[in-house]
């Protein structure tokens, strides 16, 4: 009996039933709570080593159920869908860690982290979803998933913010529902196909796939936050520090960005795609997302909207990837999918630490703050090269091959951007670095919380410490086997006829 | 071990035991409690039992005591009958268990023998073979509904019962006199014989009018809906669900039987179809503004109703074209709408009970306070929205499907559209629920079977979002989804 | 000419009339007077359609459904007369409300 098609099932069960099981706890079980949590994390970590192994070696991991007429649900492992999987589940144990510090004594715990696991839940499947029936559901999950947690703090803002996102998001699935229906009475099939599948369609039929190509990127563009659908991100800032980590600098807006590639690589196939003409304008949207953020960066003084505004720059970078059409380009935009990960939640970690451990919200309040806290603004110094893109950080391989990829493309304006994009990421935060390290504190911070000797609690240090370590080795070490950049080459040679 | 039980004649069963019963519930009200729990649990399991049969022999028809038509009465199931009495099963089961601890003394006196008067009249009008008993059973349904709908008495419920019922004696009266034209014409009220028979003739047009408008004005249409949001407001919750998840299923069940045996070809050729589907999509529109304006919760629920029916009608003038999808589309909406309103009837009723009040803005932090009840409203609503996992959902793409690919874009826009505009509304709900109420209320405690009833509806529409494979087969047995196609 | 034919057309005639009459009245006693004048002009339809050229007996579904309907009718009437006394009793108008409740 082959057990390979069991283990998608139970890469979902893995945050699923803890998830479930959360929901039923009083809000003092904090032991069993813990347990669970992290029980299912490991779980999770565990299953998707087995499973990168096991493709590396050309295991195939998939299941089917019947869903509707001619459609199946599928959940299949491939190279793309590893990449952001062990993304997200590496990263899910980290912030569970960090949650579970950051947390510790507010109310309604039960409630966070069982939403909490259920947006994991959906992050993973949007991730396995074999075909764009099954990415669908699993983004529209994500959506009322990661509503409760925008809401969690129950004040008016957050109802307000609450709403705003599901105006923004809620209106995205409801035009990759409407792209995706009409896209399957065209094709009759929505399965996710290396290099698409959309051959056998004639000319005939090139202005409705327009049509649908604009429907569904506009539906997934909203959590990818491209401009001018980002408005969303900001606001869901009034989220605690742990869902603005994992979900908004990671899961909802890489599930957009993800969902992008699906769309152009496994519907409809890269070079379809470039044929259409539908990429130049994506890239050209991309850069103008590139920009537009970076500058409305620059001009924030709440720490967490300036680092929002930077993930709507960072995120279209992938869209960057994508859009310039080459194997390099393609590895940049893959590898930056875990890359950026890594160095923003390591940033909204470190800015979480500052708001619990001192008060501080605002970029104006930081100054001297790397006295105070040498550990947290470490990793964050690690976190903000790695945005610029210096080496060895890992953003800088990211870049790198992003600005090969344009030159084999033939797309030098790309080169442009890059570096317009790079200069602007230092003029945002270069200053923050000059104020922490080089600044004479205040007389006292505005809300300080004492932890002993420590700077701060050891559940709130080790994550950003842990991740910062993670964006350094991915760079200095991207040249060994199971390296993202190595697994993005992989991916990309599956995507492209001619190698 | 299988056959005995499998023989038995269910769709009598289903019939007589509930009006059985409901006699007992009126002579003895000390026991109306335990017989309605008892019927309620042997109606699920006759449920079962008919489908059974009609899985292993296809086609049930059934001539009470060897009296076939046209003076005796037959009784007729196929899918479509089977998938309605199931959601009438499974809705009225966990109303029963809701009920059972939400009326008290002599409340619960007056409710179960009615309820139990209804649940015999729904199931009596699914199995119905003929247009005549339809009307009978139609008017018990009626007569019943009203009843429940007035029944704490205050002046606004009686207001709006009255209201109901000169509705709902007009659109009886219209009806059979359709009946009366349509059996002069050809001779039977038989439908499997009418089937044959009709022709377009102006006799049968004018049935064909009177019967679809008396029907529109129960299943309340927009702009027939006048007499639906007062009434289903005003009653008690479990009443509340039975109305918008049953009842109004009950008229639009005959216009569709009808529709699809006899009236299909007459009426797309003078236009009503997309007359009907015009109706709908205002519906879908007006209802979703209209609950999304509301301040109560129970009106926001009702207005919600008005909208979903709007849903159901959209399917008309598709339905020439790909009928056996678009009317599977229905069906499975209808189903998924009863599962998932009378959820979040049950729930806005914990919500009332809790408070005192359904003021939408005070909802004072039930996300925390109640939070199965939340819970249940909140999946009832994903599935009122038409977002996946769900019943609504399956119901929505195939409807979606039909659409686009017959270049029907306003149809296909004004389902996205009525989908964005119920998560307006759902929302504004579950939003409350998070933030507290400027002036502390004081609370009273909810029962947990009233809870864990209204969440078992809901989790049974999400449920619905993975059952397509193993309901729609089902509902192709016999004639209308079959692989004849509808009608004759 | 047929002679069922005036008592069908005085049948629809009813029904038309009492249609009027539940629109135009707003006293409650009125509208359930209305229903009832509609019920029998359909009655009236059934009966005079039951009649068969050239039988001598008629044709006795249509009786059949008059009677059935009969019993319809009067139970109909007599809900709607108590819920219309309760109403009285309660709001102290033999009227509907005006206006929805929203």
């Amino acid at each position: 009996m082959n057990w390979d098609g069991w283990i998608p099932p139970l890469l979902l069960a893995s945050s699923l039933l803890p998830g479930l099981i959360i929901f039923t706890l009083a809000e003092e079980q904090v032991r069993l709570r813990t347990l669970l949590n992290l029980g299912g994390a490991l779980v999770k970590l565990a299953l998707v080593g087995w499973m990168l192994w096991g493709v590396y070696h050309g295991h195939h991991y998939e299941m089917r159920l019947a869903l509707l007429p001619n459609l199946e649900l599928v959940l299949r492992a491939d190279p793309l869908a590893l990449l952001f999987i062990t993304l997200s589940a590496v990263l899910w144990l980290v912030t569970t860690v960090y949650a579970i510090g950051y947390l510790e004594g507010s109310p309604h715990r039960s409630r966070f982290f069982g939403f909490f696991s259920l947006c994991v839940t959906a992050t993973v499947g949007v991730a396995l979803a074999g075909n764009l029936i099954t990415f669908l559901i699993f983004y529209e999950l994500l959506t009322l998933a990661t509503y409760p947690l925008i809401v969690h703090r129950g004040t008016e803002a957050a109802r307000r913010a609450g709403q705003s996102y599901l105006a923004y998001t809620l209106g995205g699935g409801a035009l990759l529902l409407l792209g995706t229906v009409w896209l399957y009475t065209l094709t009759g099939t929505l399965e996710f196909t290396p290099q698409g599948i959309l051959d056998n369609l004639g000319a005939e039929h090139h202005p409705t796939l327009i049509m649908i190509f604009i429907l569904l990127i506009a539906g997934l563009g909203v959590k990818a936050a491209l401009v001018p659908l980002h408005g969303w991100l900001p606001q869901a800032m009034v989220a605690p520090a742990p869902v603005s980590a994992l979900l908004h600098a990671v899961a909802v807006v890489k599930a957009g960005a993800f969902g992008i590639m699906r769309v152009v690589y496994d519907i409809f196939g890269i070079e379809f795609a470039a044929g259409l003409g539908v990429l130049r304008p994506l890239a050209w949207l991309a850069a103008v997302t590139v920009f537009y953020g970076s500058l409305r960066a620059l001009f924030q003084d709440d720490l967490k909207r300036r680092l929002a505004f930077s993930t709507i720059s960072q995120v279209a970078y992938i869209i960057l990837g994508v859009a310039i059409v080459g194997p390099l380009a393609t590895i940049g935009g893959l590898v930056h999918l875990v890359h950026q990960g890594l160095m923003k939640i390591t940033l909204f970690f470190c800015a979480g630490n500052l708001a619990e451990t001192l008060g501080i919200h605002k970029v104006s309040e930081m100054d001297g703050v790397g006295r105070r806290m040498p550990w947290t603004m470490a990793a964050f110094t690690v976190g903000v090269f790695g945005m610029i893109g210096a080496p060895p950080v890992a953003g800088f391989i990211s870049k790198w091959y992003l600005g090969l990829g344009a030159l084999e493309a033939d797309q030098g304006w790309v080169l442009v951007v890059l570096a317009g994009s790079s200069l602007l990421n230092a003029a945002y935060f270069l200053p923050i670095l000059h104020r922490a390290w080089f600044r004479q504190p205040p007389e006292s911070w505005p809300k300080e919380r004492s932890f002993g000797r420590q700077e701060t609690a050891w559940m709130l240090l080790l994550p950003p410490l842990l991740t910062a370590a993670m964006a350094l080795a991915v760079g200095l070490l991207a040249t060994l086997p199971f390296s993202p950049l190595e697994w993005a080459r992989l991916v990309a040679q599956r995507e492209f006829s001619q190698p | 071990m299988a056959a005995p039980f499998i023989d038995l004649p269910w769709g009598i069963i289903l019939i007589l035991l509930p009006l059985a019963a409901a006699m007992a519930a009126f002579l003895w009200p000390s026991m109306a409690k335990a017989v309605g729990l008892v019927t309620a649990v042997a109606v699920v399991v006759a449920v079962v039992g008919l489908g059974w049969q009609l899985l292993d022999h296809g086609l049930y028809r059934h001539a009470i005591g060897g009296w076939g038509a046209p003076l005796g009465i037959e009784l007729y199931a196929d899918g479509l009958s089977l998938l309605m009495l199931m959601a009438t099963a499974l809705v009225g089961f966990a109303v029963s268990l809701y009920a059972a601890a939400y009326f008290k003394a002599e409340d619960a006196a007056r409710f179960w023998p009615l309820w139990l008067v209804l649940l015999g009249a729904l199931n009596a009008l699914f199995l119905a073979a003929d247009i005549f008993n339809l009307y009978v059973t139609l008017e018990l349904v009626g007569l019943a509904a009203v009843a429940l709908a007035a029944l704490t008495g205050s002046a606004t419920a009686l207001g709006a019962a009255m209201r109901y019922l000169l509705a709902n004696l007009l659109a009886s009266l219209a009806y059979l006199l359709g009946v009366a034209l349509l059996y002069h014409g050809f001779g039977s009220v038989d439908i499997a014989i009418l089937a044959t028979r009709i022709a377009p003739a102006p006799v049968a047009f004018a049935a064909l009018g009177l019967i679809t408008t008396a029907l529109l004005l129960k299943t309340a249409l927009f702009p027939l809906h006048f007499w639906l949001p007062p009434a289903h407001a005003s009653a008690p919750a479990p009443v509340s669900a039975l109305l918008s998840a049953l009842v109004v299923k009950a008229s639009f069940y005959i216009l569709l039987r009808l529709w699809l045996e006899l009236f299909a070809p007459l009426g797309a050729g003078a236009g009503i179809d997309a007359l009907l589907g015009l109706l709908g999509a205002a519906a879908v529109l007006w209802g979703s503004v209209q609950a999304l304006r509301q301040s109560r919760l129970k009106l926001l629920v009702a207005y919600s109703t008005v909208a979903q029916i709007g849903y159901l009608f959209l399917a008309f003038p598709l339905a020439l074209a790909s009928s056996v999808a678009v009317w599977s589309a229905v069906a499975y909406l209808a189903l998924a709408h009863a599962l998932a309103k009378a959820a979040m009837f049950l729930a806005a009723g914990n919500l009332l009970r809790f408070g005192g009040h359904d003021r939408i803005a005070d909802l004072d932090r039930a996300v925390q306070r109640l939070p199965l009840t939340t819970a249940a409203f909140a999946l009832a609503g994903v599935s009122i929205m038409g977002l996946p996992p769900s019943g609504g959902f399956v119901g929505k793409w195939l409807l979606l499907e039909a659409a686009l690919t017959q270049g029907r874009w306003g149809l296909a826009l004004v389902m996205i559209l009525g989908g964005l505009l119920a998560a307006a509304y759902v929302f504004k709900v579950l939003g409350y629920a998070f933030t507290p109420a400027a002036v502390a209320h004081k609370s009273t405690a909810v029962p947990a079977s009233m809870e864990w009833a209204a969440l078992l509806l809901a989790l049974a529409a999400i449920l619905l979002g993975f059952m397509a494979p193993l309901l729609l087969p089902l509902l192709g047995i016999g004639e209308p989804f079959g692989a004849n196609g509808a009608g004759p | 000419m047929n002679t069922a034919v005036p008592y069908a057309l005085v049948g629809v005639g009813l029904f038309a009339l009492g249609f009027y009459a539940l629109i135009v009245h707003a006293h409650l006693l009125r509208k359930i007077l209305a229903l009832n004048v509609m019920g029998s002009g359909v009655f009236l339809l059934l009966v005079a359609l039951a009649r068969r050229s050239g039988v001598a007996l008629p044709d006795v579904v249509p009786q059949a459904m008059v009677i059935t309907g009969i019993v319809v009718a009067i139970s109909a009437t007599a809900l709607a007369l108590t819920l219309m006394l309760r109403l009285a009793a309660a709001s102290g108008r033999a009227e509907l409300p005006d206006g929805r409740e929203d």
